[in-house]
């Protein structure tokens, strides 16, 4: 077991990528992601790698789709407006069956909004791989050695499903630094996938990476050929942890970095007497609707706890259908929740 | 098999369709150059020796099939940024031989920011950049290079640069960018000007083989169906119009 060092989230997200195998970066300045291209930039080369600052994240995106179409682990990291200019990417990477992994520090919005902590773009990252029909498969961390962990799995999920995998932090889990476990370092695995253009292709069949489809028959088998993957997604994907009362009478809901805040409520909570539990969903998509489920049968009633005006607690009232009520204890703009508030609030609705 | 004349025989192919180009019948109008252009890349790649290493980015407009056409891997970009892919192919593919077909709607007008700064950076790649002064799959409308006094459905009374500014000089404009290598101008409405643009495009292509940097070949083209003109007036207006608006010539060349 290797020993632990202080890292911060930005850092250990980077470091995560190229313990994965990762060697192609493409990234746009954007607070409070640039530790992440500093990183990149500073160690991509000691492995043989390339780091390119692109001149937008419209050009990072395609920069990604690029390197991707040559079946390379590539990288870029973004924070909530830039994200918004990666749409388009994102969309002609599923369309194309391209895998790649972003991250998404988020910060407060609408707009240019500020640098503070939000999860304001769950729905972005959820509900939208730009237009069509398509979603990114999307992990949210709660810790700094999470982000490692998950940057560093996220490059082969993103092959498997031949998809974009987000990785979704926030301005506050991105500049805190926290003891991690590092990854041992892998080789990146040989570009030998079946789609991959580039190279010398010593006779092989000419590769066409493309998202035009004219025939609106093909065009929906591709279609369905991407549902098909999000539903193997969803077999196999689905994580979340639980924390808390086993005989708990409410359930909080939250991610990222409001599911520390809330573990350190539910302490708080049993410290007066109040059995809560907190279920974390860590793949937002797919996401865990099991848990949510079963609990809504033995509870009075769940609260989405988000830094967002209620994104989350979407998916927890379909997962819920209706079983028992849902509420949101939110912030939104860059305001951070308090664990004191969580168990006040938490009171109150109670 | 009987000798015809000069030596061949019957079963001789004096011509044959270019290796480079696959079996696909093209979807281009009559009198577009498109078809042309395809060709002289397709014979350069062929006589390169380059076609198993290439990859070819498509973009949007009417050559948005180009990845049917080339005989080559192929990626199909999004609008306006081809550039920006071909840079990920080439760095993550280094011995790749990557080009960008692009019109002037894809490059001159959504994608411009993509290829000034893949010059700038000095990106490895080769840029067929298409000017036929008009937008043509979607029907017609103005483009950054439409001349002025140019009628199209977005300039009904002729381009007025008071409205809709001058004619956008891409070739000048990355003559003076220090990480072009080979830089020209040519176009294919005759045979002398067809000779001309094979010059430049295989010269482009051998740019990127030597590693020399960022090469483009501006083709000026013709759009008979968007310009309503036979095929033959579009000929003539290239050579009365568009070549006094876009003056052919060699503006860059790292060896020469």
């Amino acid at each position: 077991m290797t020993q632990r060092v202080m890292m911060t989230g930005n850092n250990a997200v980077a470091e995560g990528a190229i313990a994965s195998g990762c060697r192609y970066f493409c990234g746009y300045p954007i607070t409070p992601q640039n530790d992440i291209p500093k990183y990149m930039a500073e160690h991509l080369p000691e492995v043989g790698g390339v780091f390119v600052q692109a001149e937008s994240e419209l050009a990072s995106i395609n920069m990604v789709y690029g390197a991707a179409a040559t079946g390379a682990y590539v990288m870029t990291s973004s924070s909530s407006p830039g994200i918004s200019l990666m749409q388009e990417g994102l969309s002609y990477m599923l369309g194309s069956e391209l895998p790649c992994v972003v991250v998404n520090m988020v910060r407060g919005g609408p707009g240019l909004g500020n640098i503070g902590p939000a999860q304001s773009d769950y729905w972005l990252a959820t509900r939208g791989a730009g237009h069509g029909d398509g979603r990114c498969l999307t992990f949210a961390p709660d810790s700094v050695q999470e982000l490692h962990d998950w940057t560093f799995e996220a490059f082969g999920i993103a092959q498997k499903y031949r998809a974009p995998v987000m990785i979704l932090g926030d301005a506050l889990l991105a500049g805190m630094s926290e003891p991690v476990r590092l990854r041992e370092h892998r080789e990146p695995p040989p570009r030998d996938q079946e789609w991959a253009v580039g190279g010398l292709r010593e006779g092989r069949q000419r590769r066409i990476v493309n998202s035009l489809w004219t025939d609106v028959e093909v065009m929906e088998e591709l279609n369905q050929r991407i549902a098909a993957r999000f539903s193997q997604a969803r077999e196999n994907e689905v994580r979340w942890e639980e924390y808390g009362a086993d005989d708990a009478e409410i359930v909080l809901a939250a991610y990222g970095i409001s599911a520390r805040v809330c573990k350190t409520a539910i302490d708080d909570l049993a410290e007066d007497g109040i059995k809560a539990r907190l279920i974390r969903p860590i793949s937002l998509f797919p996401f865990p609707v099991e848990p949510f489920r079963e609990w809504s049968e033995r509870v009075s009633r769940i609260i989405s706890v988000e830094l967002s005006m209620g994104q989350l607690i979407e998916d927890v009232r379909l997962a819920v259908e209706g079983r028992c009520p849902v509420d949101l204890v939110g912030h939104s703009g860059g305001v951070m929740l308090t664990p004191d508030e969580v168990v006040c609030r938490t009171k109150e609705l109670l | 098999m009987s000798e015809t004349r000069a030596g061949h025989t019957e079963a001789e192919a004096l011509y044959h369709r270019p290796a480079g180009l696959t079996d696909v019948q093209m979807r281009y109008c009559p009198g577009c150059t498109h078809g042309t252009a395809h060709k002289l890349i397709a014979e350069v790649l062929e006589e390169l020796d380059i076609i198993e290493r290439t990859v070819a980015v498509a973009t949007v407009g009417c050559s948005v099939y180009a990845y049917e056409y080339f005989n080559t891997d192929a990626v199909q970009a999004a609008h306006g940024r081809g550039p920006a892919v071909a840079t990920g192919i080439k760095r993550a593919s280094p011995e790749t031989i990557v080009f960008t077909y692009q019109g002037d709607g894809d490059l001159a007008a959504i994608g411009l920011s993509e290829v000034i700064h893949s010059a700038q950076r000095g990106e490895k790649m080769t840029v067929m950049f298409i000017n036929n002064a008009v937008f043509g799959m979607t029907r017609g409308q103005m483009a950054p290079t439409t001349l002025v006094g140019q009628k199209t459905t977005t300039t009904p009374l002729g381009r007025d640069p008071e409205m809709s500014g001058m004619p956008m000089m891409i070739c000048e404009m990355l003559s003076t960018n220090p990480g072009v290598a080979y830089l020209a101008r040519e176009t294919m409405i005759d045979p002398k000007t067809v000779r001309s643009a094979k010059r430049s495009i295989r010269k482009a292509f051998q740019t990127q083989i030597d590693g020399a940097g960022f090469s483009l070949v501006e083709l000026i083209s013709t759009c008979p169906a968007w310009w309503h003109k036979t095929p033959l007036e579009a000929m003539q207006w290239v050579r009365d119009e568009m070549l006094v608006q876009y003056p052919l010539g060699v503006f860059v060349d790292y060896d020469g």
